[in-house]
């Protein structure tokens, strides 16, 4: 088997390595190099390899974050984004649009043609989801921005929202390209956004809550999951005082503008979908987390997000969530605590946080040991096999993390997916997780099905290609090169080195 | 829903500790029991009919089945003709009862956490919050009954649903579509032998046992025709080609198993005698009938439980649907039943008997009903039930 590899990487050498390559800016071996860009993007492709060997690791982390925005993708993955309907309508608009034609399909009289024409409604509220979900993979898939991309799931899943409620399908796409923009900048940034997002105030019920009509729900998991943590010191009392800061502060989804006394006019505010309505709002005086918030309407929210996103135990809550991202399971304290310390000098600047945790000996030393998430696994599969040809539909990948259970936008509860291998590392996902080796391993795997067109167009998947004998084959096992001797083609080679305990780390 | 609840379900991933390292064929007379969720909130109301209560036509103009159309069950109730040839039959046997004014004392009516709430099987309200989210009740039950039992637990679902994780390692495989495996018995050998040294060794092979297992089941004397039969006009696809393959392996391993069926949900247009639930119910009498004919002889230790996570409102809506209402009808099947009755804590139904002037009541807990059926199916001791469902009183209603 090793013959048929070699000559499939001879047959890319001919074209691409024609040229000895230039002497390595890196004082670290391409194995190790490999590994640690397994961490850092989704998957390691030839391309970084040679960037990272070229430039050296401190130059490509700078770069990566300070990422160039729009990201410069392949033009075949470019226009795929480009002909998304998400991508050629505002929100307001299409919000405005779904909201009509849900009105229209609950006026029908006739039982029959009201099923139909609600049925079609969420089938066009999951066909706009879908295509967040394509545009998401695209960009795991082939932006440059590859921390970007990974903290802009992260962010994603630490303030998460669940796509089936009400209509969330329609802007879950749009509140994850605004974490996108913010992922690398000031939490207090991204806390202020996620708490003015339609998203976030629907899927939280903080639209429900007004004042004498408290409801916690978005209160209760700003301090518990977003900010402070559980045990980062407040109390019940706490919560429900952050609700009242919380009132009024809703989702208007038409142009039209609530019935308000003159008195409260000047106190209303609107901003794209999001509503402030004074009307709603609880006037009196908080008490939160031992400071006193003078009673004051919509600008007690950000006098409260200043006080959540400066709290030491915030820092240390997301610095240690990070690490668990980034690093591994139970983060060593003593890095958390770097992080954090960080953080309060750079006044939560993630970029900054970020560099404290790849620089440290602590993450060179886990590198290789984390299991992957089953989005890791999928993006990182599809990664070594396509890097170079871009996929051109990933329906089949979304299907694949449906089975494994880690679906865009389908965790149901705030708390986000779990980032840990207990979750992930069942039986039935490994046999799952096999399953789909092979399927990628062995053709195109409908990734390259056209709609419309009755079969995928050609691809096979390219995987002994020169990262592989520099990057990958140095570390595998020896059960690992075993197994892979023992292939008797091309289809299961790469199905074994894709099912292999190697590849399920990074 | 409470979001504090399921966060800390993270802990309750399957985990990486073992599977069982082979599945043991299940001895003969062990009781076998599957529990089957109807997730969505089924209408227990036009399954069980109350022909007897005016109120009834009354609170349904649209969708209310007629008496005429309905099979009689007692002087209160009759049987949606939707289950007329699948579940009557059972009644008829005495292998078919009803428990009405079931499920949980959990008023959120959210589906998400009352299912939770159920699966868990805890206490409604202990004091400052010291419920367990860590397991739910069939791996609690598995693990009681486990100890020195060839005892095999198992999800017929995609992923492990929270009623079955738990301490006990459990396996899961949809029964769906059983296409046969892309990894080959060969390249699984391979596989596994990469992982030999691993600390996922265990969960691998056993991943690995449990697939060849299913398939050796399906594809064993007798499957194939099964499985023929099935291509034809009686058992073609849905939940009955499920049903007869969960029979299979209930009959010849499984001792303890789990599935769910969804699309009970019928906020709209939900019909009568005939239409959308009806067909549902159809499906799913049908399967379950199935179940009970491929069990065969094993049929008389076998005790099938119907559960959804609450009932509708009685009243129909404006859209000839129903709403999130609270208790629900529940179904238990199986050869030594002791079936034929409506059986459990009854209420006239009638406007004044509603809970909060719109639903059924639940006047048969959940949990003190199945730790019933439980005590009686296993004969399990107080401190055996106080694991299972913690701080319930087991009330014996004589369903076995």
């Amino acid at each position: 088997m090793r013959n048929l590899a070699t000559s499939a990487a001879l047959t890319l050498c001919l074209l691409g390595c024609a040229t000895a390559p230039p002497p390595a800016a890196t004082a670290h071996g391409p194995a190790q190099d490999t590994l640690w860009l397994d961490r850092l993007t989704w998957g390691t492709t030839s391309a970084d390899l040679a960037a990272l060997r070229t430039r050296g690791r401190a130059a490509w982390l700078d770069a990566q974050l300070q990422p160039r925005n729009p990201a410069p993708l392949p033009e075949a993955a470019q226009a795929q984004i480009q002909a998304l309907s998400i991508t050629q309508q505002e929100l307001l608009p299409l919000v405005q649009r779904m909201e009509a034609q849900r009105k229209a399909a609950d006026a029908l009289t006739d039982d029959a043609a009201k099923a139909t024409a609600q049925k079609d409604y969420q089938q066009a509220l999951t066909k706009l989801a879908r295509e967040a979900a394509a545009r998401q993979l695209l960009n795991a898939l082939y932006s440059p921005n590859q921390i970007q991309e990974q903290l802009t799931w992260f962010w994603f899943n630490h303030f998460n929202v669940h796509q089936f409620k009400s209509n969330l399908r329609v802007v879950v796409g749009d509140y994850e390209q605004g974490l996108r923009e913010r992922s690398l900048g000031r939490f207090r940034d991204l806390l202020g956004y996620t708490a003015r997002h339609p998203a976030m105030l629907r899927y939280l019920d903080n639209e429900q809550n007004a004042a004498n009509r408290i409801n916690e729900n978005y209160a209760r998991e700003l301090l518990e999951l977003h900010t402070l943590g559980v045990g980062g010191g407040y109390s019940q009392r706490d919560v429900q005082e952050l609700a009242r800061v919380l009132t009024g502060l809703g989702v208007n989804l038409t142009d039209n503008k609530p019935k308000l006394k003159p008195v409260q006019e000047p106190q209303y505010r609107r901003q794209g979908l999001m509503e402030f309505n004074p009307a709603r709002h609880d006037f009196g005086d908080k008490q939160l987390l031992g400071i006193s918030v003078k009673g004051a309407g919509y600008e007690e929210l950000d006098q409260v997000l200043d006080l959540l996103a400066r709290h030491p135990s915030t820092a240390r809550f997301v610095s240690r969530k990070l690490a668990q991202y980034f690093v591994a399971d139970e983060p060593p304290p003593a890095l958390v605590e770097r992080m954090a310390e960080r953080w309060r000098q750079s006044d939560g600047r993630i970029a900054d946080v970020l560099r404290a945790l790849v620089g440290s000996p602590e993450f060179e030393a886990s590198l290789g040991r984390k299991f992957k998430d089953p989005t890791h696994y999928v993006v990182s599969a599809v990664r070594l096999a396509y890097a170079d040809k871009v996929v051109l539909n990933t329906g089949p990948m979304i299907g694949w993390l449906y089975r494994l259970g880690q679906a865009p936008y389908n965790r149901q509860t705030p708390d986000g997916y779990p980032l840990d291998e207990n979750a992930w590392a069942g039986p039935g996902q490994m046999t799952t997780r096999f399953e789909i080796a092979r399927a990628v391993g062995s053709g195109s795997a409908g990734l390259f099905k056209v709609e419309g067109e009755p079969k995928d167009r050609p691809a096979f998947p390219q995987i002994a290609h020169p990262l592989y004998y520099e990057g990958i084959a140095p570390r595998l096992t020896a059960a690992t090169q075993q197994a892979l001797g023992q292939a008797t083609s091309p289809q299961e080679w790469n199905t074994y080195l894709l099912a292999s305990p190697d590849f399920m780390h990074r | 829903m409470d979001r504090r609840l399921l966060l800390q379900l993270g802990l309750a991933g399957l985990g990486t500790t073992a599977l069982p390292t082979r599945l043991w064929a299940a001895a003969p007379d062990t009781p076998r029991l599957l529990v089957v969720f109807l997730r969505g909130a089924y209408d227990a109301a036009n399954l069980l009919v109350p022909t007897s209560s005016p109120f009834y036509y009354e609170a349904r103009p649209n969708i209310a089945i007629a008496k005429g159309a309905a099979l009689p069950l007692d002087a209160a109730w009759s049987l949606s003709s939707a289950v007329a040839d699948s579940i009557h039959p059972l009644w008829l046997k005495g292998q078919a009862a009803f428990v009405p004014f079931a499920g949980s004392n959990d008023v959120s009516r959210s589906h998400f956490e009352t299912q939770d709430h159920i699966e868990l099987g805890q206490p409604d309200d202990l004091p400052g919050g010291s419920r367990d989210f860590r397991s739910g009740f069939m791996n609690r039950l598995a693990g009681v009954l486990g100890a020195g039992s060839r005892l095999e637990a198992m999800a017929f679902t995609d992923q492990v649903p929270l009623i079955l994780r738990g301490n006990l390692p459990v396996a899961n495989q949809a029964l769906r579509d059983l296409g046969r495996p892309g990894i080959s018995a060969s390249q699984a050998q391979v596989i596994a032998g990469m992982y030999a040294n691993t600390r996922l060794h265990s969960v691998v092979s056993g991943g690995f046992e449990v697939r060849e297992e299913v398939s050796r089941t399906m594809m064993g004397e007798g499957a194939g025709e099964m499985e023929a039969a099935s291509r034809g006009a009686i058992a073609t696809k849905g939940f009955a080609l499920e049903a007869r393959r969960i029979a299979r392996l209930m009959r010849e391993r499984v001792t303890l198993g789990f599935i769910d069926v969804g699309g009970w949900d019928t906020h709209v247009g939900q019909g009568g005698a005939t239409g959308q639930l009806a067909n549902r119910l159809g499906e799913l009498g049908k399967g379950l009938a199935l179940f009970a004919d491929e069990m065969g002889p094993q049929w008389r230790n076998t005790v099938v439980v119907v559960v959804s996570e609450f009932g509708r409102t009685f009243r129909e809506n404006g859209n000839r649907g129903t709403d999130h209402g609270h208790g629900s009808a529940y179904w238990v099947l199986g050869g030594g039943v002791k079936g034929g009755r409506v059986a459990g804590e009854q209420v006239e139904v009638k406007a004044a008997t509603l809970h909060q002037m719109r639903d059924w009541p639940v006047l048969n807990e959940y949990r003190a009903l199945l730790g019933g059926l439980f005590r009686r199916m296993y004969g399990l001791n107080d401190a055996q039930l106080a694991t299972v469902f913690p701080g319930a009183s087991a009330r014996d209603v004589g369903l076995v």
